[in-house]
């Protein structure tokens, strides 16, 4: 296979809940941008995109995490993150977050830095231009769009072409995809009981599909449907897209 | 009623406790969504319709002083009266004693929202003055000594079997019965509807209606409709009092056409609606010969006032933002203690209302920004952006109080914990430490306060051995 990322100095953003608890998934997007030619940094200074803090209405809690991201990738010519949703806020939120509590200055570095921000479908497809990434998962897997990622990140096809063309992988439709997992971040503490409720219907829904796996582009989504999947006893693995990009016929033997 | 209302969470479990009420909000909800999607994707400009629509409530938004004035010059001129009320208890003031000026004890009422959202029928019914409403759902919910939990179909709760029983129970108590043999046909009950209400159009000197537009240039006053209903209460009462929110006023009447197109398929799922009743002022020997328009402001103003918060304003009650909601579909209307529920009710009613009650600061948290509202909205409200503005007027107003909030402790802390790369890596150790410690990867169960609200039903993954800044440091491989 061609090397699409050959000269591509990437800058990988693990996000906060893949560096603390999904490692696999941010490794998997290590691996598989390597795999593609691209030179992968890690500035240590990241943090997180802010949003659990914005989205609880803390701006001023956020501003820190903004400006960290704004600073730890300055250098790079391109940011990769394997979250639509954290790349969402990245794109719509931070230049907010930098008007109401920063400098003018700030605005700026904030708009420079979201606007070379991609979720990692969108970095394969649009910017290497890939959709076979050479990957192989012999297995029955349906998706979960994942609402951030589907409707404010705008991932569209991507994610759909990226596992079409993964060797030995069967897609399986998921009935209310685009229906909310009930996550919605401190909304799944805030208002359990409706969460639990909207999360128990997606996972009834991804077990009816019959498939070994429930995939999504973002992990926070899969925290919320595989608790309530492993709590029920029900034998599908939630697992992140980029885990399945990564993995090839070598891994597998 | 905000006042001894439960907070959203609390008012939602029980809503979701009832099995009969989720199958009917399911049913219901699923079935005009999916109606909706079908009528917007047969229409190939759906997206510059959306655009049109907003700039046109934009445009009315930036100079509303200007075309709510238009607007009374026209209604005077076609001879009808423009009384301006600044907020609910003007408003109900002004009806009242328009009302009592005719001499009548009863009113036949067309759906509104308004007129709701200000509490007119309990206004009138301390005044000697019985309101009745005739739009069917709300007569439903008016027999029921119930409250609306949706805006467009507001006994969306109630099944037919339901029905039935409001209907026999309470029908004779308030005019013409219901027959003794009713079935819970829809037909049967349609057919005893209409008999009810027959009766009261027929009798009632006086008609109270709501308005979806008020066109400034010609001072024409829209009520679009699905029964029929509304037309008998605008056109057989001699005296017809209309109360209209300063925020329905649209520019000129060629703008309609751009929200006669946007409004069904948004709200009904149908192409178009089957009454859409249009009166500028008085038309001698034909319709009601004393018409009266009554402008409110209300809490418009507080959003006036606030330019992030405009956008709301452009809000033409369509309910599609309810229907799309996941949320909504799982508790309905009753949970929001507020006439307006859902994606639209969460910005509108702390708006409206403030902050003051613990109801109405949980009601922009009944969300998961899933941004669903913002894809089907017709006039492009930026629901999510707006909930998240609400929230952060919740969390400065929690920050400010002299109690201590954990959740504000918990944010300041995230907060120091994001603001530099290596406090991350700290956290990561530590959870690696109990990552290490528990061995084996696997699923946590059950945990104790505050922890519980996850894992009384999910588990929670267990943290790994290495975070990945940990494994990056040590050489990537």
């Amino acid at each position: 296979m061609a090397d699409p990322g050959q000269g591509m100095r990437v800058g990988l953003f693990a996000t906060c809940v893949n560096d603390l608890m999904f490692p696999e998934t941010a490794r998997a997007a290590t691996q598989l941008l390597r795999r593609l030619g691209c030179e992968v940094v890690f500035p240590p200074g990241q943090t997180c995109c802010g949003q659990m803090m914005t989205n609880t209405g803390y701006f001023k809690a956020a501003l820190g995490a903004v400006k960290a991201y704004a600073n730890a990738f300055e250098g790079c010519d391109v940011v990769v993150a394997p979250s639509g949703s954290c790349v969402a806020s990245v794109r719509h939120q931070h230049a907010m977050l930098a008007r109401g509590g920063g400098s003018a200055k700030l605005v700026d570095r904030v708009e420079t830095a979201a606007a070379k921000t991609y979720d990692i479908t969108e970095f394969l497809v649009d910017r290497l231009g890939v959709t076979d990434v050479g990957a192989f998962f012999p297995h029955r897997v349906t998706y979960h769009p994942s609402c951030h990622s589907a409707r404010l990140a705008r991932l569209g096809e991507r994610p759909y072409q990226l596992l079409r063309a993964v060797r030995g992988l069967e897609l399986l439709d998921l009935p209310d995809a685009e229906q909310c997992c009930g996550f919605g971040g401190t909304f799944s503490v805030k208002n359990p009981d409706v969460s639990v409720a909207l999360a128990a219907d997606k996972a009834a829904n991804v077990v009816a599909t019959g498939a070994e796996y429930v995939v999504a582009p973002d992990n926070a989504c899969l925290m919320n449907i595989g608790g309530v999947l492993t709590r029920g006893r029900a034998a599908v693995k939630p697992i992140h897209l980029v885990e399945i990009l990564a993995q090839t016929e070598e891994d597998h033997r | 009623m905000s006042a001894i209302a439960p907070p959203f969470p609390e008012a939602a479990r029980k809503q979701l406790a009832n099995p009969q009420l989720r199958a009917n909000l399911r049913r219901a909800t699923s079935t005009i969504k999916a109606k909706r999607a079908l009528r917007q994707a047969e229409m190939a400009d759906w997206e510059e319709l959306r655009a049109a629509a907003a700039a046109i409530k934009d445009r009315m938004i930036s100079q509303m002083d200007v075309y709510l004035e238009q607007a009374e010059a026209a209604l005077t001129r076609a001879g009808a009266q423009v009384h301006w009320a600044r907020d609910a208890d003007e408003a109900n003031s002004v009806v009242t004693a328009l009302v009592q000026a005719t001499g009548a004890t009863e009113v036949v009422k067309v759906k509104s929202m308004l007129t709701q959202e200000i509490g007119l029928n309990d206004a009138l019914r301390r005044a000697g003055i019985a309101p009745f409403e005739t739009d069917l759902a709300e007569l439903i919910v008016q027999l029921g000594h119930d409250t609306p939990s949706h805006i467009l179909v507001p006994a969306i709760h109630r099944n037919r079997a339901e029905v039935r029983e409001i209907f026999l129970a309470e029908m004779g108590l308030v005019g013409r019965p219901a027959p003794p043999d009713l079935s819970s046909d829809p037909n049967d009950l349609a057919a005893a509807a209409r008999a009810h209400l027959r009766e009261k159009f027929l009798r009632a000197k006086v008609g109270i209606s709501g308005g979806n537009f008020l066109i400034a240039e010609t001072g024409t006053l829209v009520v679009v409709e699905s029964e029929g209903n509304g037309r008998m209460c605008l056109t057989l009462p001699e005296t017809l009092i209309s109360v209209v929110g300063i925020e329905k006023v649209l520019p000129t009447f060629q703008d309609l056409e751009v929200f006669m197109q946007l409004l069904p398929r948004s709200s009904t799922g149908e192409r178009m609606n089957p009454y859409t009743s249009m009166w500028s002022g008085v038309t001698p020997g034909d319709g009601p010969s004393n018409v009266h328009v009554v402008l409110v402001a209300g809490g418009r103003l507080k959003a006036l006032a606030e330019p992030a918060a405009r956008p709301m304003l452009r809000c033409i009650r369509c309910s599609a933002c309810m229907n799309t909601c996941p949320v909504y579909q799982k508790v309905g209307g009753h949970a929001y203690g507020s006439v307006y529920p859902g994606p639209i009710g969460i910005v509108l009613t702390p708006q409206f209302r403030g902050l003051d009650t613990p109801l109405d600061r949980s009601l922009p948290f009944a969300c998961t920004l899933c941004a669903a509202c913002a894809d089907v909205c017709p006039v492009k409200i930026p629901l999510p952006d707006l909930i998240v503005r609400q929230r952060h007027k919740v969390a400065v107003a929690k920050t400010a109080d002299l109690r201590p909030h954990l959740e504000v402790l918990a944010m300041a802390g995230a907060g120091w914990l994001f603001r530099r790369g290596w406090r991350l890596a700290l956290a990561g150790w530590a959870l690696s430490v109990v990552g290490r410690l528990r061995g084996a990867r696997g699923a946590i169960g059950p945990l104790p306060w505050p922890m519980s609200r996850w894992t009384r039903a999910r588990d929670l993954p267990a943290p790994p051995r290495q975070s990945f800044r940990a494994w990056w440091r040590r050489g990537s491989r």
